[in-house]
């Protein structure tokens, strides 16, 4: 059974219905792409149909938009506004619960989700980098948190090689993308009326010999090369300096740079950057006491290093200007990250580009202070 | 144990944020065996002069008979909270500082003379010392809840002044501003809505106030590229909350009049 693994079949558009009842048959929650309020955004898949067929998206700094178009393809689009993150790390949830019980002692009860097991169809290359910088944080850390834990090792991945990059692209620059290069279960190329489709695990394979699928011809195997190439080709922004630590190096080696102040009279300092990046994992806890005071609920809930809150210490709000916010979350983003995960945070997806509502573009700030070009001129896209 | 003492107040307004305790169903009752409610015309009980322990007070200061009750429940009272957009900013009602409100009086009333009233409506704070502000248009019953809450245990209310934004991409929401152009004034807005409004695909109307790190112009200049004219975005700002500071500066400075003395 396992010399199928790795070998690439073709799966027509009409099983992909068959794919989606596997799963579920498996007690699987099928959460993938579909178009919702002007965007596309995960949610619970049941039918092949509910993909967004032949819409693809335009993303410009602080611009979102999409357009249909004659490819009748479900991947024809890039990204929306969030990645794996919201499905594992939940906006907010409790933690643990407190009531006094009937002795008037204390008792603490954590909290554990009781949900179906994700299946994720279309997760991206970028998104599943940043899914593994996650990891690092709530499962490889000293203090695990037990509810990501449990979601991750449960999730089956559908990952999808990209065959199209929207204009805040820069996965390439980044070394993310856009081919999947991260652990998966199964994964997809789109190519003419079907994908290319392949096993990257033992479940993986299990669920593709049940599709009792054709092997692809060599034809079939070029084009999704090709799609894949595309995409990479036709990305035109890039991060300085190809996301690695001497963006550390630059960055605070500047740290009273003008162009912290020029940035920060732009910025709103409303945290949607964070919210949408894949690889921000800042939270907070709070609690939720009833009103006759006998219980409480102990809540993690997203937060932001944009607000006053998340430098509060001891009476003094330490960055108390929006520079400051600014400074610290580029500096931990692309600069300390790599002291405390031995990688960039930035993983190249365009979110906090196209999310900012008045179009930051972290790379142009990046290319202010280190003087090298964001843009990808014509003549080297080759 | 002596119960703690609350009382109800209303100023100039429009009787909506007392709604916040009368909608809070269950929790009202449990509320009522926990503190003694000495005031509360809303809900029928009146004891105007009595000492409390906390007094909520909502509306607008715009009579001169309220300049002298707010004194005096200031004096009556160990805590102020102002609940509402009136009590904490003034209010819509507060449009009117922009005008000459004799010339309107005499527009809209037959006999002028015979309305007792100010020229300015002005936020509580104005007048006494306030210790917590509750924004939004109206409050709601978590807000309250949560502050008579925390008092009972004697802690500090923890009241929230982040972005609209955090609250939104919490539910999930597609930005309405990003995504359908909307000039949504969640970037500016505190939260405690619970992002409401683009929660239903509508641009936020910073009805809660402004954030704690606000960045007006901005965003201002963003809806201007976006193609709304000048008089549109200053009347974003100069809405429910026009006389809280950032808000009026920024209406002010996209209608182009010139601030000295900021």
């Amino acid at each position: 059974m396992t010399d199928k693994i790795n070998k690439e079949l073709f799966l027509p558009y009409t099983h992909l219905q068959q794919l989606i009842e596997l799963l579920k048959q498996d007690g699987f929650n099928c959460v993938g792409p579909q178009v919702r309020d002007g965007a596309i955004v995960y949610d619970t898949l049941n039918h092949a149909d509910q993909l967004p067929w032949g819409i693809r998206d335009h993303q410009l700094p602080g611009e979102y938009s999409l357009e249909s178009i004659p490819d009748h393809k479900a991947f024809a689009f890039a990204n929306g506004p969030q990645a794996i993150k919201p499905l594992l790390f939940k906006t907010r949830e409790p933690m643990w619960k407190v009531v006094r019980n009937d002795q008037g002692k204390l008792e603490f009860i954590p909290y554990q989700a009781k949900e179906k097991p994700i299946a994720i169809f279309g997760a991206r290359s970028c998104d599943l980098v940043a899914m593994a910088i996650q990891d690092k944080v709530f499962i490889a850390d000293k203090n695990p948190d037990p509810r990501y834990h449990e979601r991750r090792e449960k999730l089956f991945i559908i990952a999808v090689n990209c065959s199209y990059s929207s204009e805040n692209c820069f996965c390439v620059s980044a070394g993310t993308g856009p081919q999947v290069r991260n652990p998966f279960d199964i994964l997809l190329t789109e190519i003419n009326n079907g994908f290319v489709i392949k096993a990257g695990s033992e479940n993986g394979n299990k669920i593709i010999i049940q599709l009792n699928l054709n092997d692809v011809t060599p034809p079939q195997q070029n084009e999704a090369q090709q799609n894949v190439e595309n995409a990479a080709n036709m990305q035109t922004k890039r991060i300085p300096l190809n996301n690695t630590s001497q963006l550390r190096d630059l960055l605070f080696n500047n740290l009273e740079h003008p162009r912290w102040q020029e940035v920060a009279d732009r910025c709103l300092s409303c945290g949607n950057c964070t919210s949408v990046c894949p690889t921000c994992f800042c939270h907070s806890e709070i609690n939720h006491p009833s009103i006759d005071g006998s219980n409480s609920e102990h809540i993690s809930e997203w937060d932001s290093c944009f607000t006053a809150g998340h430098s509060y210490i001891s009476g003094k709000i330490i960055r108390d200007d929006t520079r400051k916010r600014y400074r610290q979350w580029l500096t931990h983003k692309v600069g300390s990250w790599f002291d405390q995960f031995d990688s960039s945070g930035c993983v190249g997806c365009g979110r906090c580009i196209t999310w900012c509502p008045v179009g930051i573009d972290i790379t142009e700030e990046l290319a202010a202070i280190s003087g090298e070009s964001n843009i990808i001129s014509a003549k080297n896209n080759k | 144990m002596e119960k703690m003492r609350i009382a109800v107040h209303k100023f100039t307004s429009c009787d909506g944020c007392q709604l916040a305790f009368l909608n809070a169903g269950e929790d009202l009752l449990t509320l009522s065996e926990l503190v003694d409610i000495q005031h509360f015309a809303e809900a029928g009980k009146i004891n105007l002069e009595e000492k409390v322990d906390i007094a909520f007070v909502e509306g607008s200061v715009s009579t001169p008979e309220e300049i002298e009750r707010i004194k005096r429940i200031r004096n009556n009272s160990r805590f102020i909270i102002t609940i509402g957009a009136c009590a904490t900013a003034g209010g819509i009602q507060a449009l009117r500082n922009f005008a000459q409100y004799p010339d309107w009086l005499a527009a809209i009333y037959a006999t002028p003379q015979t309305i007792q009233s100010l020229n300015t409506s002005t936020a509580i704070s104005h007048h006494v010392k306030v210790d917590w502000e509750l924004w939004g248009c109206p409050v709601n019953t978590k807000q309250v809840l949560d502050a008579i809450r925390s008092l009972l245990f004697h802690a500090t209310p923890r009241i929230k002044n982040d972005s609209v934004c955090l609250e939104c991409k919490r539910k999930n929401n597609v930005c309405v501003l990003v995504a359908k152009k909307q000039p949504c004034m969640g970037p500016v807005t505190q939260t405690g809505c619970g992002a409401l409004c683009p929660t239903l695909n509508r641009a936020c109307y910073a009805c809660y106030g402004p954030q704690e790190n606000t960045n007006t112009t901005s965003l201002g200049n963003w809806f201007e590229y976006l193609g709304f004219n000048k008089e549109k975005i200053a009347q974003q700002f100069l809405h429910i909350n026009n006389q809280a500071p950032a808000f009026k500066n920024a209406g002010q400075y996209f209608k182009g009049i010139k601030i000295v003395n900021q």
